[in-house]
C-alpha cells in the first residue's frame, strides 16, 4: 500500500527554485500538473521522487492569474510538462524556451478562456492540424514529415526532421493528433468506474494502469488487497511487461530483416497473448485489477497457468538467445540511439529507456507495492552504453526476471488464497491519493484528488510521456534509417504520451 | 541452430480459420448476449451499471448496443440469467444496427440494400485486397491485435488480404480509435487519396461509438463522424478473430455476424 504523499506548499514565483533546490539535493523531478480550482484558481502540483518517496509541491495561482516564473530554465525535463499545461489550462510558464502546443494546438494566438483542462463544460475544441508548423520558416531550413498516417500498423504520431543545412537534423515529435482528452474524462465517471477507464489511457499496459489507480484509491481507504489478490496482480502485470517487451525487439527484428526471428517472436507473442486470455477471458487482462484486489483467481487454475508460463519462458528464452547470436542484427542496434547517461540522468529517464542509459530505479524495488518484496524482486543490472542494445539487453533481462516473479507468484498463491478472498471493500475517501506502478514502459504515477466522493482530477504521469521528449536527444547525428531501431527501442505508447 | 532451421520447427501453426472454427477463438468473451430480454423488477439499476450506457430497456424490453459494450462483465455478474458472454468471435456486423441485440423488428429493408451496395463495392476485392489502417485515437490496444493478423497464427496473406503504405493502392479503410479531433484532417485525407471502390472498417467500440473515451472536448464519437462506415467490428479490443472476421464479411467471404 501506498503511504500517504508529502505534500508541500509554496508560492508560485518560488515553485521553480524550491523544485530546482530539492533536484540539487539529489531528489528527481517526475512531473508537473495543473489543476482547476475554485473560482478560477490553477493550482500547479510538481511531482519530486526523494529516495523511496514521493512528494508533492503545490502553488496557487489565484483567479485570473495566468503566469508563473518556468521550471524549465533550471529542469529541462519539465519543459514538456509546461508546455502541456499550457495547451490545457492556458498558464503561461514565464522564461519557457520554446512553448510550441504540444497536445492541443488550438486555432489563433489567442484561444478561448477556460481552456479544456480546467474543466469547464466547453463545446470541441478546433485544432490547428495544418501538416507543417506554420512558425517554422527561415533560410536554408527544410523540414521532412512523417505522419501521423505511417507505413504499417503503428499509433499516430508525426515526427519532424528539422534541417538546418550541413547542422545535424533535430527531431521534433508531434503527439496531439490523438490527443483524447482521457484526463477529463476520468472527472465525469463514478469513482468506481475509474479503473475502467484507466485500462484505456494507455492499452498496451492495461495492468499497470488499473493497478496505480487502485493503489491511489486504496491509498486514500487505507486499505490492503488480500495477499493472494497482490499475487494475481503480479502475474498478470509481469506477462504484460513481457508481452510489450516482446513487441518492442519484434520491431527491432522487423526493421532488421530478420524474417525467421520476426515470424518466431511474433508467434511467442501471440501464444502469450492467448495464455492471458486463457488466465482471465481477456487479451489484456482487462478487469483483472479492481479496487481493493482483483476480480478472482486465473482461470486455469495455479497448476495450469504454471504448465503454460514454463513452457512460453523456454520458447522465448531459446529464440532470444539464438537472436542476440545474430551479429547481421546485433550490428544494427549497437552504437543506435545513443542516449548518454549526462542525459538520462539529470532527465530522470524511466524504464528501461533510463537503465539502458545507466539510471537505476524501478518502483517494484524503490517503493514496492503489492507482493514484490515478498517474491524477493530484483531489478535488472542498469547497462553505460546507452544505445538501442542496450536498452534492449535490459528488456530481455526483465523478461527472464518477469518469468520468474509469474512463477514465484503462482507458487505461492494456492497457500496465499486460501482464505478465498479476492478484494476488499475500498470505500471512495476524500483527498488527494498518489499511486504508482512499474508499467513496461517505466514508472507510471497515478495523482488522484476525490472529491465529494467524485473523481475531481485524475493525472496518469506515464513513462511514455516523461520519455518521448527524449527521442530527440537519442537521434543526433544517426541516419534516418535507424530512425526504427531508435523509436522500437524506447518502447512508448502514443496513446499513454497524448492523453 | 541457424534462423532457417527454428523456423520450421513447429509445423503448422495457422488458424484453420475461416475454413473451420478454431477452438482457441471460441474460447474467450468476445460479445455479451441477452438471454431473456423482460426487464427486471432492478431495471433502472441494471441500466446505471452499464459504464458506457449499452443496456437500454424499450417498452420494458432490453436492448444490448454491442458499439458501446466494452465488455466489462458487470452486467453478465449482475443478472447471470438476462446477461452473458459469448464466446463466438464472429462478432462483425454490416451496418450499425445489427449490433443492437437482441435484433429488433426494423428496417429489413435498409439493411438488405446496405448489404448489396457493399458486396457491388467489394467484387473485385476477392482475390486479394489491399488495406490501409489509421489510428484516430485509439488506446494502442487495437494496433497490437490488428498487427497480430500478420503473425505466423493468423498468416493472413494466405487469405489475400495485405496491409499497404500507400493510401493509393488501398481498397479497405480500418480505423481504430474514438475519433479524436487531431486525426479529423488526416483521417480524411487518407480516405480521399483511396481510389474507388472502397470500404470502410471501423474496429473497436471505441471507433464505433467512441465507447468509454467518448466524450471528451478532443473526440468525436467514433469513426462515423468522419466518414461513412461499411463494417463495425465491436470489442475493446477487437481480437485478432473478430477483426478477420469483419474484413472476411466486408469483402463478401463469409456470411453473416454474430446475430447468426
Ligand atoms: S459487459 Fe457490456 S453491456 Fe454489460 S455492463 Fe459491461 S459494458 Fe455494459
Amino acid at each position: 500500500m501506498t503511504t500517504a504523499p508529502r505534500l508541500l506548499q509554496v508560492d508560485a514565483d518560488e515553485l521553480a527554485s524550491a523544485v530546482a533546490g530539492l533536484v540539487a539535493e539529489g531528489a528527481r523531478f517526475a512531473g508537473l500538473f495543473a489543476t482547476a480550482g475554485d473560482d478560477g484558481a490553477t493550482i500547479l502540483r510538481a511531482l519530486v521522487a526523494h529516495g523511496g518517496s514521493l512528494e508533492l509541491l503545490a502553488a496557487q495561482l489565484p483567479p485570473g492569474r495566468r503566469h508563473y516564473p518556468s521550471l524549465t530554465p533550471s529542469i529541462p525535463a519539465a519543459s514538456w510538462y509546461e508546455r502541456e499545461i499550457h495547451d490545457l489550462f492556458g498558464v503561461v510558464p514565464v522564461d519557457h524556451p520554446r512553448l510550441d502546443p504540444l497536445v492541443l494546438p488550438l486555432v489563433g494566438t489567442e484561444p478561448p478562456f477556460p481552456r479544456p483542462g480546467s474543466g469547464a463544460e466547453g463545446g470541441r475544441v478546433t485544432l490547428d492540424c495544418s501538416p507543417l508548423p506554420a512558425h517554422v520558416t527561415g533560410e536554408g531550413l527544410f523540414t521532412i514529415p512523417y505522419g501521423p498516417v505511417r507505413s504499417g500498423v503503428f499509433e499516430a504520431v508525426e515526427y519532424l526532421v528539422e534541417s538546418y543545412g550541413e547542422d545535424i537534423p533535430h527531431l521534433r515529435t508531434r503527439v496531439h493528433y490523438k490527443h483524447r482528452g482521457i484526463e477529463r474524462r476520468f472527472s465525469s465517471l463514478p469513482a468506481g468506474d475509474g479503473v475502467l477507464l484507466a485500462e484505456r489511457v494507455e492499452g498496451t499496459a492495461s495492468v499497470a494502469h488499473a493497478t496505480a489507480f487502485c493503489e491511489a484509491l486504496e491509498g486514500l481507504a487505507g486499505v490492503e488487497p488480500p495477499p493472494g489478490a497482490g499475487l494475481v496482480r503480479v502475474v498478470h502485470a509481469e506477462l504484460e511487461r513481457i508481452a510489450c517487451h516482446l513487441d518492442s525487439v519484434i520491431r527491432h527484428t522487423e526493421g532488421a530483416g530478420q524474417a525467421v526471428a520476426y515470424a518466431r517472436l511474433t508467434l511467442h507473442k501471440e501464444r502469450l497473448m492467448r495464455l492471458r486470455a486463457q488466465l482471465c477471458g481477456h487479451r489484456f487482462a482487462r478487469g483483472v485489477v479492481v479496487p481493493g484486489g482483483v476480480s478472482g483467481p486465473p482461470l486455469l487454475g495455479a497448476a495450469g497457468a504454471l504448465d503454460g508460463v514454463e513452457r512460453l519462458e523456454a520458447a522465448v528464452a531459446k529464440d532470444t538467445h539464438a537472436l542476440m547470436q545474430t551479429p547481421s542484427f546485433l550490428d544494427r542496434l549497437r552504437r543506435t540511439g545513443l542516449l548518454p547517461a549526462e542525459v538520462a540522468v539529470p532527465h530522470g529517464a524511466l524504464g528501461p529507456v533510463g537503465r539502458g542509459s545507466g539510471v537505476a530505479g524501478d518502483v517494484r524495488e524503490a517503493r514496492p507495492y503489492g507482493r514484490y518484496r515478498q517474491l524477493g524482486f530484483r531489478p535488472a543490472e542498469t547497462r553505460a552504453e546507452g544505445d538501442a542494445l542496450a536498452r534492449q539487453v535490459v528488456r530481455l533481462d526483465e523478461v527472464a526476471s518477469s518469468f520468474r516473479l509469474v512463477r514465484a507468484a503462482l507458487d505461492e498463491l494456492p497457500r496465499a488464497a486460501a482464505g478465498g478472498r479476492w478484494r476488499e471493500e475500498v470505500p471512495v475517501v476524500d483527498g488527494i491519493g498518489l499511486g504508482s506502478a512499474e508499467a513496461p514502459q517505466g514508472e507510471l504515477v497515478y495523482l488522484v484528488e476525490v472529491s465529494a466522493g467524485r473523481l475531481r482530477r485524475v493525472k496518469p504521469r506515464t513513462a511514455s510521456f516523461h520519455n518521448l521528449a527524449l527521442l530527440p536527444q537519442a537521434f543526433r547525428g544517426d541516419i534516418l534509417t535507424d530512425f526504427v531501431f531508435i523509436e522500437a527501442s524506447f518502447g512508448l505508447s502514443m496513446a499513454g504520451a497524448a492523453g | 541452430m541457424p534462423w532457417v532451421l527454428r523456423g520450421l520447427r513447429e509445423g503448422v501453426v495457422t488458424t484453420p480459420y475461416p475454413r473451420r472454427p478454431d477452438g482457441y477463438g471460441e474460447s474467450f468473451r468476445a460479445a455479451v448476449s441477452v438471454h431473456r430480454q423482460d426487464a427486471p423488477a432492478h431495471g433502472r439499476e441494471i441500466v446505471e451499471l452499464c459504464p458506457t450506457g449499452a443496456i437500454a430497456i424499450e417498452d420494458d424490453t432490453i436492448f444490448l448496443h454491442r458499439d458501446r459494450c466494452i465488455l466489462c462483465g458487470r452486467c453478465v455478474a449482475a443478472d447471470p440469467a438476462r446477461f452473458a458472454f459469448e464466446e463466438n468471435p464472429e462478432t462483425a456486423t454490416i451496418g450499425r444496427r445489427p449490433l443492437v441485440v437482441p435484433p429488433g423488428d426494423g428496417d429489413e429493408e435498409g439493411l438488405v440494400r446496405l448489404r448489396r451496395d457493399l458486396a457491388r463495392r467489394v467484387r473485385a476485392f476477392r482475390r486479394s485486397v489491399h488495406i490501409r489502417h489509421v489510428d484516430a485515437g485509439s488506446d494502442g490496444s487495437e494496433e497490437w491485435e490488428v498487427a497480430a493478423l500478420l503473425n505466423p497464427v493468423y498468416d493472413v496473406q494466405r487469405l489475400g488480404i495485405h496491409f499497404t503504405a500507400s493510401p493509393r493502392h488501398a481498397d479497405m479503410l480500418l480505423v481504430t480509435g474514438a475519433g479524436s479531433v487531431g486525426m479529423a484532417g488526416p483521417l480524411r485525407r487518407t480516405y480521399e487519396a483511396m481510389p474507388h471502390p472502397k470500404v470502410v472498417i471501423a474496429a473497436g467500440v471505441d471507433a464505433a461509438s467512441g465507447g468509454l473515451a467518448h466524450p471528451t472536448y478532443a473526440t468525436t464519437g467514433g469513426v462515423e463522424a468522419h466518414l461513412p462506415v461499411d463494417v463495425y467490428v465491436p470489442g475493446s479490443p477487437p481480437s485478432p478473430f473478430s477483426l478477420l472476421h469483419g474484413i472476411l464479411l466486408a469483402i463478401g467471404l463469409v456470411e453473416t455476424g454474430a446475430t447468426r
